[in-house]
Order: structure tokens, then sequence, then C-alpha cells
């Protein structure tokens, strides 16, 4: 079974930036995890991963922590009836289990 | 009497002197990212025996939605917020140093400051403190705001659109997020304590060392640090942090002895619930922290230095703002039986269909009069249509929320629905199960449900404008 991103990382985490934003990071363990997080995730793939819009995606690549970043507006607003994550603190679990290359 | 932010410091010397003469560094201490949340009084002394110039922490934030905005009650429990404060009530009066609560009562409502200034009130009499308490509001006029509108001064950040002025009316709760200058104005009017309404999570830990003269970079920089206390170190569950500005930068170290601040554990805070980790906006400008390097002075201690702000050429006003989205009433059941788990997708389309068909039939009413969530937890009720499929669950927890214009009619539907969280079968099953209802009654009604539905900025000269100042002992 290939490795996903979570096999790769220290930790992969998602919350809220405010109400309207969900933002999410990959710390991955080395510099070879981070080469191959950096190449992985662009805009396209988080919007397919999310099913949202790959124009409102922001994709920050942060080699000096071996980080990989992604922003996107919440497609259901923080409280609302079809929120089913508060804090959007679980929605993580796309991104850590995407398998690069794949 | 109101006092004018700004406009009271002419007569203040001392503090002129101060403003013109910067000290070396400036020191905050902060004891925890929310007040309530809880800190280790030992640690507290630690900082106040470093010098700290300040104590800051944290009231509120957004992140647990918009019901405590919407309603203008608090998160946390007061028994709560009354330990925090008797602590740190405490060490500023022993320390002769400012304590500055911002986002108080959780949204920063205007009955979110009196109820943590009737808290303190109560702690600073029973401790025998006397300090002076400035209260500043936040709170905003739909009426205010509407003027505003109409001159063009206000504007949406992405992702929301234009306002328009019925957004406004319909809110029950609208708050400013105040910069620094507010805080700093009653300081500078002669407030020990300032209880602030809705202020930036940063603007906190940045007034006194931009009220004393710190570069703007730094200051600005190390208030996004240490915002969430503990959160910034290796072991966020120790909470107290200590902070120390000065002309070239900072120095951040945890107060905690079992945690360490490394210049990983710094420069990812700036990741933590933002949407760009390089730059964030205040009031009055841009902290860019594009060039900022971190550097480990020892095994627990952390030099930040590069940081930047950028003043911006119009200052701006962020709005909060959340009204009634409707009525909600919950019923909830368990789900066992492989027969229908094997089936559970089916299961839960075919209840939506029925209960479509039974409330038109006997309530006379359809979507979206009402609407309804039918959540399966343990099987894709968190992540929804993200989920990937996978084998049957063992057990399926389903809950049906449903909202209404009233609670009357939310709890009607749920009542309709009531006969098939228990009973519905299956399509081709031949006999009807039961399932495994945890509470009797099945409903639970959660009153009124709120939504957000502000996330836009007033253009503004000065940004003490939107903010009103009450000093102890002056009539609101």
């Amino acid at each position: 079974m290939s490795a996903t991103l979570g096999d790769l990382a220290l930790e992969v985490r998602s919350k809220n930036a405010g109400p309207f934003w969900v933002t999410m990071e990959v710390f991955l363990r080395d510099a070879e995890g981070y080469a191959i997080a950096a190449a992985a995730v662009d805009e396209q793939v988080v919007a397919r991963l999310y099913a949202v819009d790959p124009a409102t995606v922001r994709v920050f690549r942060i080699p000096a922590l071996h980080v990989v970043k992604v922003s996107f507006p919440r497609p259901v607003p923080q409280g609302s009836l079809a929120d089913r994550d508060l804090h959007a603190g679980q929605h993580h679990v796309p991104l850590a289990s995407l398998v690069p290359g794949a | 009497m109101t006092t004018p932010p700004g406009t009271s410091t002419d007569d203040r010397n001392e503090h002129s002197v101060t403003a013109t003469t910067p000290p070396d560094a400036v020191r905050v201490l902060v004891p925890s990212g929310m007040l309530g949340s809880g800190f280790d009084p030992a640690a507290i002394e630690r900082g106040l025996a470093m010098g700290a110039d300040a104590i800051t922490v944290d009231g509120g934030s957004t992140d647990s939605g918009p019901h405590y905005l919407g309603s203008g009650t608090p998160k946390t429990t007061a028994a709560a917020v009354a330990r925090d404060l008797r602590y740190l009530l405490r060490a500023a009066a022993t320390a002769r140093i400012p304590l500055i609560v911002g986002s108080c009562g959780t949204s920063g409502t205007d009955s979110g400051v009196d109820w943590v200034a009737g808290i303190a009130a109560t702690v600073l009499r029973e401790e025998e403190l006397d300090l002076t308490v400035a209260r500043v509001y936040s709170e905003q006029d739909a009426a205010d705001l509407k003027e505003r509108l109409n001159e063009g001064r206000i504007s949406p950040l992405p992702p929301l659109g234009e306002l328009d002025a019925d957004t406004l009316e319909s809110c029950t709760h609208v708050v400013g997020v105040m910069g620094h200058e507010p805080i700093v104005a009653a300081l500078e009017a002669g407030a020990d304590v300032v209880l602030a309404g809705r202020a930036t999570d940063t603007a906190l830990a940045a007034a006194v060392p931009l009220m004393r003269g710190m570069p703007a970079g730094p200051s600005w920089h190390a208030a996004k640090i240490v915002e969430c206390g503990g959160q910034c170190t290796t072991n966020p569950r120790e909470r107290e942090v200590f902070v120390t500005v000065d002309a070239t930068g900072f120095t951040v170290e945890p107060l905690g002895e079992a945690t360490a601040c490394t210049p990983t554990s710094v420069a990812a805070h700036m990741l933590y619930e933002t949407v760009d980790p390089f730059t964030m906006r205040e009031p009055d400008g841009w902290i860019d922290v594009t060039d900022a390097t971190y550097t480990a002075l020892d095994d627990r201690r952390v030099r930040v230095e590069g940081s930047r702000f950028v003043p911006a050429a119009q200052k701006t006003i962020k709005l909060e703002g959340a009204r009634v989205a409707g009525y909600t009433t919950m019923s909830f059941t368990g789900i066992r039986d492989p027969l229908v788990l094997a089936e559970i997708d089916d299961w839960a389309a075919f209840l939506r269909e029925v209960l479509t068909d039974r409330v038109q039939q006997t309530l006379g009413l359809e979507p979206p009069q009402y609407a309804v969530d039918l959540r399966l937890y343990g099987h894709d009720a968190v992540l929804g249509h993200l989920e990937r499929p996978t084998a049957p669950p063992r057990e399926v927890g389903v809950m049906l929320l449903v909202q209404a214009a009233d609670q009357a009619t939310a709890t009607a539907v749920a009542k309709v629905a009531n006969p098939l969280m228990l009973h519905l079968p299956t399509r081709g099953m031949q006999h009807l199960p039961s399932f495994a209802f945890p509470t009797s009654p099945a409903e639970t009604e959660r009153g009124p449900s709120y939504e957000f539905v502000l996330h836009h900025v007033v253009d503004v000269d000065d940004p003490t404008s939107m903010f009103r100042t009450v000093i102890d002992g002056s009539p609101a």
C-alpha cells in the first residue's frame, strides 16, 4: 500500500480561520517528505479532494518548516444547519489520505 | 462620564515622558489563550519576577460558532472566569502593571464586557484591591452602520459579497473588532485594568509595547505569537508564556517548566487559524513576517527578528455580526441491525422521502418552510460527500436536525419524523424494526440557531471612533 501524506507527516491538522475560511497544515517529517508533499499538493488537487472551486484555493509551501499549508473558503458557513464540523477540526482527513503520485 | 479616547492624555505628563523616551524593552505576560481556561499561579509568579510590564489575555473568539455573538452570551462559566481574574487582578495590583482582557464574554458584545466587569468588580471587592477599570465597548448600532454603508465606507472581505442594509438590520448583535488604539487610549486615561469588547487577538499583547515606543513590526509579531498562550511552545498544555519586545525584535519563552519554545514551535504558530501565514491585517496596517528569522537562544527561548509592519493608507475596522437563521429541534436514534446498516445510505434516502411526504400530508408544509439535515454518525456524518465508501459500520447514530422559522414548526416536523426514526424498515424489508432511542422524550428543542452574516470592513479616519470607553466610577 502506498504512503499517504499522513504517513509522511508528523501531523496533519485543520481548523477554522474565522467563520468563513478553513485552513490546514501538513507538517512533514523531513526535507524529503516535504519535497513530495510540496509537489503533490496544488490548487487542483485540493479542489478535487474538497469539491471546491480551484480559483478559491490558496496553497503555501514553507520549506523552512517542512510545511504545506492550504486555505479555502468554507463550503458551508460555520454553525449553519448543514455544518457538521463547527471548528473544521476533522477536515484534514481527505488531505492526509492523499497518496502522492496516485 | 465617557472618556473620549485619545483626548485625555494632554495633562498626564508622566505618560508623555514615557512615550518620548522608550524603555530598552517591554515585557508581556500571557497566562493562557483564553480567560477562564486556567493556568498555574506559580508560572504567573515567575513572570512577575521576570519583570512583566503588562498581563494580557483573550476572553473570546468566533471559533465556537455564531451562537455566542448571536445571543450575546458567554461560552465560559462565571466561576472559571472569576478564578482566573482573581489571580490576574492580584498580580496586576502587586506588580502595579496593567491587565488587559479582550473579546470579553466570548464575542465581545456589550453584555459580554459588562459580564466580565461584574465578575471583576466582585473579585476586586473581595480582595480589597483598588484598581481603576476601563470598559471599552465595541458593539455597533445598525442605524450608524447603514449611514456608513450609504456613504460607501463598508466593503466585503472574501468570500462574502457586498453588504445590504437588510442584512445589517437582521443582526441581533454586531461588533467592531478593535486594534490597540482604544486600549492604549484607556491606559493613557488612567486605567489599570482594560476590559475590551471585541478586539483582534494581537491587539492585547501589542498595546503596551506600542504605547511605550517599541517598533510596530516586533510588537505585532510578538503579539501574534503569544495570543494563544502555550500554543507556540512544544507542550501547549502548559499555557503561560512571556515575551520581551525591544528595538530590534523580540524574545519569547514559556513560563511553564515542562515545555520550551523552539524556532519551529514559534514559527509554526503563524500558521495556526490564519488564512495566510505571512501577512495579517490589523486596523492600521499589515503584519508581514515574510523575512522574519527564528533563532534558538538556548533550549527554551527563541529570538525573532526581521518582522515588519506595513501601515495601511486606509484604516479599517472589521465587523462581525450574527442573526437568527431559524429555530432547531433535534432527534437522535441508534441503529445496530446489520440488515439495515448494509443499506444505510438507501435507508436514509427512504427516510427523507417518506418524511417529506408525511410532513406535506400532516402539516401542509414543504421546503423551504422547514429544512432537515439527516446525519449518519459512524458512517459519513462528519465529512459527508467527501467521504470514501467503506464496509458497513458496526452501528450508526442517526441525528435529525429540523430547522424552521419558529420552534413549534421545527418540533412538529421532528415529531412527524419520530415513527420513522423508530420503525422505518429498508425498502425491501417485510417487518418493522425498532431502533435504539437513547432518550425520552425523543426531541430536544435547541432554540434559536444563529448564523454569521458579516465579514466586512468599515473605512475609518480614527480607529478609536467606533468604540466607547467608560472608566470606573463614572456613570455608563
